[in-house]
């Protein structure tokens, strides 16, 4: 299996523990990556709140990169990127205009899209390409005693539902079970991690964080699972300031990609793990067990 | 003592701006409301809203554009789309955020120092010039355009991320900014109003 890879400017940035842990586990399991080459910022939420058409161009500039690449599919890792790439292309199908306007300007770059790259998340790939039993096969130290709550925020199931259920979404928990964790109930899976507020008015932004980081702790997760790069910033990068402002919730927040790299044998440092901020003593120990 | 007026004139309207909003693809169905509320209930950012998003559809539909254009709501959206898989008339709420914070900064009438629309522009800047964001960045500008003091107080989230790697001292940049800025030269040039539903006329309701 050969894909093309839309990295995002947050996996090559705060973001790399994602891609460090990715690339190398996708590999392990025999699914090649190939990066787009000099590919463009998606656009993400801020672009269109500007200017709509002009992030659907940003946006397509991508995916004409993609179809001249040549692989059959497009993978994209952040929810953010995943969710524009996928808008454009309800926007390309839907509005005759909007169409003519991205394909005046591919032609500027010599750049043509004819519509048909699907764009795919890593998750979706796994669990329909791979298949649970191919990851099983790999795993060496299965996460004993680890007690995950799934929590796939909101871009990924909303709102295109596309390999996953919108209301109780269970891909990433029948991951995590596969890998040999348990899954904790955990009814906030989908709720808002606050996006871009945490960094603008961190009232309002951080409140939900911390309600997303006290429900993992009070339904006795010791470890948040995640597939999205601003999720993970969000409920890793400001304890501080949402223990000073309510209290501690302490728990650390790690990427789908590296519970599966600890599983299959790779090291915490392999998989970036030493980039986050809350460490995880407990996941190296039963990791270990 | 400011005392503001809380119940709205009909002249207060800007005739013709619902309609407008509603020709914007996407934006259709908001002439189907009905005032559910359901919208306003599921939004995590409802709390801290100074209308909720029940009230800037009733309000966006008749005409009240400056009330919408100026309120705290449209940039307290942060797009997790609750509102639209739940509206039971398939209204796409979320996306009738994005055409009134379009529409807002098209106007220059966003709350001013209000640091998202900052945040928003900042961002369409870089990505336009650079082709790529680098976030750490990003962060800095908008604290410094807007509240500098705010930026002290992220010192210490600044040094985490450069004591773990996570903190890029230079821009990342796309290789053919050229072809990249050809690009939007193109879409700038081609006529607004040749696009009938691809973009809204801004002109009408001036």
């Amino acid at each position: 299996m050969k894909y093309s890879y839309f990295p995002g400017c947050s996996l090559k940035g705060t973001g790399r523990s994602y891609e460090e842990s990715l690339l190398p586990v996708f590999k392990a399991l025999g699914v090649e990556m190939e990066e787009l080459d000099d590919w463009n910022c998606c656009g993400a939420t801020a672009y269109m709140a500007v200017d709509e058409v002009k992030a659907c161009v940003m946006a397509s500039r991508n995916l004409a990169l993609a179809e001249r690449l040549g692989h059959a599919e497009l993978l994209a890792p952040c929810s953010a990127c995943y969710l524009v790439l996928n808008k454009t292309k309800h926007y390309l199908h839907d509005s005759a205009s909007v169409r003519g306007v991205v394909g005046q300007a591919l032609q500027q770059a010599d750049l043509s899209y004819s519509g048909n790259v699907p764009v795919r998340h890593p998750l979706d790939v796994l669990i329909n390409e791979v298949g649970l039993d191919e990851v099983k096969k790999r795993v060496r130290h299965p996460l004993k005693g680890l007690k995950v709550a799934p929590y796939y925020g909101c871009q990924i199931v909303r709102p295109y539902a596309t390999f996953d259920d919108q209301y109780n979404p269970t891909t990433l928990d029948r991951l995590v079970e596969a890998l040999g964790g348990s899954v904790v109930r955990f009814p906030l899976k989908t709720r808002c991690c606050g996006g871009s507020l945490t960094g603008t008015l961190p009232e309002p932004g951080l409140l939900c964080s911390y309600i997303i980081l006290k429900e993992a702790l009070a339904r006795g997760a010791n470890v948040i699972a995640t597939l999205c790069p601003l999720c993970q910033f969000n409920l890793d990068g400001y304890h501080d300031k949402i223990t000073r402002k309510w209290d501690p919730v302490r728990i650390p927040t790690v990427y789908f990609s590296q519970l599966m790299g600890l599983a299959f044998g790779l090291s915490e440092k392999e998989m970036g793990l030493h980039r986050h901020f809350i460490e995880m003593p407990a996941l190296a120990a039963s990791a270990a067990a | 003592m400011d005392l503001p007026r809380t119940i709205k004139y009909e002249a207060d309207r800007v005739a013709g701006f619902g309609k407008e909003v509603m020709s914007v693809p996407g934006c259709e169905n908001l002439q189907s409301c009905i005032q559910c509320g359901t919208c306003s209930g599921v939004c995590p950012l409802s709390i801290y809203m100074d209308y909720s998003p029940r009230q800037v559809m009733a309000l966006t539909r008749s005409d009240f554009k400056n009330e919408v254009l100026r309120s705290h709501t449209i940039w307290l959206c942060a797009s997790c789309y609750a509102c639209t898989v739940e509206c039971p008339r398939q209204i796409r709420i979320t996306d009738i955020m994005y055409e009134l914070k379009q529409r807002a900064i098209h106007d220059g009438i966003y709350p001013k120092k209000f640091p998202i629309p900052v945040l928003a522009k900042e961002f369409y800047k870089m990505a336009h010039k650079q082709g790529r964001v680098t976030d750490n960045w990003l962060a800095t500008w908008m604290f410094l355009k807007t509240n500098w003091r705010a930026a002290l107080g992220m010192w210490r989230l600044g040094l985490g991320l450069i004591k773990r790697g996570r903190f890029s001292f230079t821009y990342d940049s796309i290789r053919q900014k050229d072809q990249l800025a050809r690009m939007m030269q193109t879409v700038d040039n081609l006529s607004i109003d040749a696009l009938t539903d691809a973009k809204p006329k801004r002109k009408a309701s001036h």
